[in-house]
């Protein structure tokens, strides 16, 4: 098959709407347009029961006891938005104090940084060299004013799968609320919010192969039954966690794409993990000082995240990025990058490599692709490293914490 | 963000990438920036002792393509300048050559700091090697 460029591999900042999705979406759009609040006429019954079947499908695919659990948002940042303020402001009474940890996406944290200054203490979990939290770090953080634990399921840039149902199974211990951000887990691994004692969980459609700007929070209502303070005041939908008019047409598009991904996950994912592996042994056993980061069986199938000494993170994607998508957490501050806190907080080894590079895969990466993409990274990377002043004196013998570096 | 066309022409085709023997006569070595910033610049000059005039320049550089590109041009300004001329390269004209946003400015203070670290080191040899000949 001819490649068509350029190559999309940044599957984990956001995925292609699947044909089918879209063509459930249409509809929607024009003939069947009504408000699913609207209760006295068809188009609003009609409206009403495609809103039901998307809220079913994707209670499905969770593992929901109850579609009335899902509350419909904008996507994952307000899903998280709502989780963790809507909880902290009704249970404030009960106690101030929050458990996360240090990789949580940009949501997360944000939202933590604020609670902390309207008067919450947050305490940030670090986690071990593989991107894992420990469990029992997350029980010492426990205070007696713990109101709510915060885990992400899958991290974003690494794709470490943290161990949610031992977290869930202490939170439930010592009656903690226990919220997960599942926006790159769901519709990829499975997710069991019973099985995995999950309360609180975020999610969004469009890294699942469905359409930007539709979320969905999942809030358990039995056992225990969680309340929430809205964030959004008005009309009262979405049992008043959430008010504000269904954008139906993607929510229909959302429950089609969980319901393609409860189908396919399986089959999707030994395929996505077997091209992540080749890629992954096609740079690796080409290049010396690559190193992999995160847990190698703990990870999201379609995710490779490389980290690459003595070349920096933007000069790489510039010598891919005509021809690939892919996206750089730079170890270091070139003024345009951000350091990547999630490599940052691997430790020691992860600091001495100077750019990290995510390869995220997807339900139309073909295997031509993957070895494109992979031959092209070891050429760019070795013209770099050929440039690179730093390369030269390691290969000298230098110990480049012996030099004295002159900082601007 | 978008560079500019000389910025990808330098990416794509760096002047003069290598290394002279440090210890070479005429040979004046500088190497600035530093690794936890994200950018390092090794730039070399080789100075022709009897005119003074730098015969050839080379770099390698860890950085951004604009840091990349920041280093090649240099090099292609070094080649020809005597020492004096070489000292008068201002960031600003690799700025203005280059096209370079603001947010990357800071890459030309660091050629124009590796230039002026390479000149510094061909001055200091010099000196060095005329006090040997003295005390001969």
């Amino acid at each position: 098959m001819a490649l068509k460029f350029p190559i999309f591999m940044d599957a984990q900042s956001t995925t292609p709407c699947d044909p089918r999705v879209v063509d459930a979406m249409l509809p929607y759009f024009t003939e069947k347009f009504g408000h699913p609040a609207s209760r006295n006429h068809p188009f609003g019954w009609e409206a009403e029961a495609a809103v039901d079947v998307a809220r079913q499908r994707l209670a499905t695919l969770i593992g929901a006891r109850d579609p009335k659990e899902l509350v419909f948002t904008s996507g994952g940042t307000e899903s998280i938005n709502l989780a963790l303020k809507g909880a902290a402001e009704m249970y404030r009474e009960k106690g101030n104090h929050i458990v996360t940890t240090v990789i949580e996406q940009r949501a997360g944290l944000d939202v933590c940084k604020r609670l902390e200054r309207q008067g919450f203490a947050v305490s940030y979990v670090p986690v071990d060299a593989d991107g894992l939290v420990s469990v029992d770090a997350i029980r010492a953080a426990i205070t007696d004013k713990t109101v709510l634990i915060s885990v992400m399921f899958a991290n974003n840039e690494i794709g470490t799968i943290q161990d949610i149902a031992a977290v869930g199974k202490l939170a439930k211990e010592k009656g903690i609320l226990f919220h997960t951000d599942a926006t790159q887990a769901v519709g990829k691994i499975p997710v069991d919010v019973e099985a995995m004692g999950i309360d609180l969980l975020s999610c969004t459609a469009h890294l699942m192969y469905g359409p930007k700007g539709v979320g969905a929070l999942y809030v358990r209502r039995k056992g225990p039954r969680v309340r929430l303070a809205p964030m959004m005041d008005g009309g009262g939908h979405e049992r008043g966690m959430r008010s504000g008019t269904l954008p139906v047409p993607l929510i229909v598009g959302f429950g089609k794409a969980a319901e393609i991904a409860g189908a396919e996950m399986g089959t999707e994912g030994e395929r996505l993990a077997k091209l992540r592996d080749r890629l992954q042994d096609i740079i690796l056993s080409s290049v010396d000082e690559a190193f992999l980061n995160g847990r190698a069986d703990r990870r999201l199938p379609q995710n490779l995240n490389i980290s690459f000494a003595y070349v920096e993170g933007e000069s790489v994607l510039m010598g891919l990025n005509k021809e690939t998508a892919l996206s750089s957490g730079s170890a270091c501050t070139s003024a345009t990058l951000e350091p990547s806190y999630v490599i940052a907080a691997l430790g020691a080894s992860a600091e001495l490599a100077h750019s990290s590079i995510r390869f995220s895969l997807h339900r139309f990466t073909t295997p031509e692709e993957v070895e494109y993409v992979g031959q092209r990274t070891v050429e760019v990377i070795k013209r770099l490293r050929d440039m690179s002043p730093l390369y030269e004196l390691a290969k000298e013998g230098v110990d480049l914490k012996s030099i004295k570096w002159k900082a601007e | 963000m978008a560079y500019s066309d000389k910025v990808v022409d330098h990416y794509n085709n760096p002047r003069n990438v290598g290394s002279f023997g440090k210890d070479t006569p005429g040979v004046g070595t500088g190497l600035v920036g530093a690794p936890e910033c994200g950018d390092v610049m090794k730039l070399q000059i080789k100075v022709n002792l009897e005119t003074g005039v730098i015969e050839d320049a080379k770099f390698k550089t860890f950085g951004c393509g604009s840091a990349i590109a920041s280093s090649s041009l240099a090099t292609e300004w070094l080649k020809g300048k005597t020492v004096d001329e070489a000292a008068k390269i201002k960031n600003t004209d690799i700025v203005n050559e280059l096209k370079l946003p603001p947010v990357k400015i800071h890459c030309s203070v660091l050629a124009e700091d590796a230039i002026k670290a390479a000149l510094a080191d061909y001055k200091e040899k010099q000196a060095t090697t005329a006090v040997a000949a003295a005390s001969k």
